[in-house]
């Protein structure tokens, strides 16, 4: 779904005609995942994926992040073309914790940075900050197993905001986390986005994490995924998890679910049959 | 830390105290009283035969680790590195494991000899095994979101195999090199004890021959703590290595 309106207004990344289809294994059918899909995302946006499970949510963001190569399309990224390898400027967090239990807190945030051959002043000053940033600097010498499961995604978050990177993508990092926490991190990745400047793409469930963080909101449908919608939330960039409490949240959550149900309700294979009747059209 | 030592003393008092209850039963001729047993090993400790054979048992044992379990570390990482190659080895490897080893002896004695290429080839057998599964299946244990990482992080493939999968894996490993130490030893003793003309191993047989009863259990005693020190330190180095798990 391209908006021509958005071409103008510094287009960071843009997926053109993104199909993903996985061969079929051991006989079975081959699986249309994605697509085809355009999309395009403006320099410093936020914006959220939302989609019924297992539409493709996450193996678009693989394909973004030059981790899957689409069956056909392309994705360009700040100008240059995403292919096998994970371009520089691309941070990506995931939704599993990802931190490495044999490395204290700093040497994880440190890891890139030292794989990348940075000069040991430079590694200390941007773990330095970013530990600080993350709320991290009391736990610098801890090891992963010491932590929550919170505090080790933040590892994470710190590990990837050290590369400075413009792209930031996160394929639901908040799901493994319980909800009040998803909030708070929700307020911190605001902050990060923020003060980063970076471009934000999050792949999430959760609708109201969506409704509450994003510029703009991506509908996925039900496998194939493809944008079934687009929808501006036209938030403030100075915000934080008490817009909540703001009567346009819910307009925007209730938009979000309205398009949602349907695709969900696809999704598991029930269109708008009621339950008996779906039983019944199964039986022999 | 203290309730585990506190947990290795009471477990030598239960052995002693069942020790003395067998030789109140069965008499000195069958078993020796523990405290005759250790006046015995400590006269044995001072003997410069002793130290022979302890050096000659010592020598194929690092042999053999060496080799067994330095190989075994590298076949398991060669074959665990590819999914193919590790389903196809792994049920061959595991049946191979579980073969009484002894059986192939006489292979191993027509092969190599009376001698210590023999001893050592028998420690490698039984050494090497355990390592190799073990390897294996600690890297592909490695969460797949390790690999995912490193490729985000723009690892080489190098790179991700040296600072990611296998630090990932070290901790696994380390237990299958625990239990393929041991086993070197259990191959190794074994060589000495059915043929060969030197090492503890052997020295047991002579005194099993000669009926020196007192002989069999101080030597069993000398080497039982041996085996005991060593794992006890492996494990330890394990501990360290898994310290923050």
């Amino acid at each position: 779904m391209t908006d021509p309106a958005l071409v103008d207004a510094g287009i960071h990344i843009e997926a053109r005609g993104i199909t993903k289809i996985f061969a079929a294994v051991g006989g079975g059918n081959d699986v249309h995942a994605v697509g085809p899909l355009d999309l395009d995302i403006r320099h410093g946006e936020f914006f959220s994926v939302v989609g019924p499970s297992g539409c493709g949510k996450s193996t678009l963001l693989d394909i973004l992040a030059g981790l899957t190569r689409p069956t056909s399309g392309t994705v360009v990224c700040a100008g240059a073309k995403v292919g096998a390898a994970v371009p520089d400027g691309i941070g990506v967090v995931f939704q599993q914790d990802a931190s490495f239990a044999w490395l204290s807190v700093k040497d994880n945030v440190a890891f890139g940075l030292r794989r990348k051959g940075f000069a040991a002043p430079e590694i200390k000053r941007r773990v330095d900050h970013a530990l600080a940033f993350m709320g991290l600097s009391g736990f610098a010498g801890a090891y992963p197993a010491q932590l929550s499961g919170g505090m080790r995604q933040r590892v994470c978050i710190a590990r990837t905001l050290v590369m400075q990177p413009s792209v930031l993508l996160l394929d639901e990092p908040f799901a493994a986390l319980d909800q009040q926490t998803r909030l708070l991190m929700g307020d911190e990745l605001l902050r990060i986005w923020r003060d980063t400047g970076a471009t934000v793409v999050l792949i999430t469930h959760a609708l109201d994490e969506a409704g509450m963080l994003s510029d703009r909101i991506g509908i996925m449908s039900a496998r194939p995924g493809r944008f079934i919608d687009i929808v501006a939330t036209g938030w403030p960039r100075d915000r934080d998890s008490r817009i909540v409490s703001d009567r346009h949240f819910g307009e925007v959550t209730a938009r979000l679910w309205t398009r949602l149900r349907e695709e969900s309700l696809r999704a598991i294979g029930r269109d708008e049959m009621p339950a008996s009747a779906a039983q019944q059209a199964h039986r022999p | 830390m203290k309730a585990r030592h506190l947990d290795t003393l009471l477990l030598l008092l239960c052995l002693g105290f069942a020790w003395e209850l067998i030789y109140a039963l069965v008499g000195p001729d069958v078993v020796p009283s523990p405290v005759t047993t250790l006046r015995r090993a400590g006269e044995l400790v001072q003997t410069a035969n002793f130290w022979k054979d302890a050096a000659s048992t010592g020598h194929a044992f690092a042999l053999a680790c060496a080799i067994g379990i330095g190989g075994g570390i590298a076949i398991g990482l060669l074959l665990g590195f590819s999914k193919l190659a590790t389903e196809v080895a792994d049920p061959m490897l595991g049946t191979i494991y579980s073969i009484p080893k002894i059986t192939l002896y006489p292979i191993i004695l027509l092969i190599f000899g009376l001698n210590l290429s023999a001893k050592v080839a028998f420690g490698v057998i039984h050494g090497v095994f355990p390592v190799i599964i073990a390897t294996m299946s600690a890297l592909r244990n490695v969460p797949p979101i390790h690999r995912r990482t490193a490729h985000v992080l723009g690892l080489s493939p190098a790179a991700t195999i040296s600072t990611v999968l296998v630090p990932a894996a070290l901790p696994e490993i380390f237990s299958g090199i625990r239990i393929g130490v041991a086993v070197t030893l259990l191959g190794t003793l074994l060589a000495e004890m059915f043929a060969s003309a030197s090492g503890l191993g052997f020295a047991l047989t002579r005194a099993m021959e000669l009926h020196e009863v007192v002989d069999i259990f101080a030597l069993a005693l000398l080497i039982f703590a041996s085996a005991a020190i060593l794992n006890g330190s492996l494990l330890a180095l394990e501990r360290r290595l898994r310290g923050h798990d």
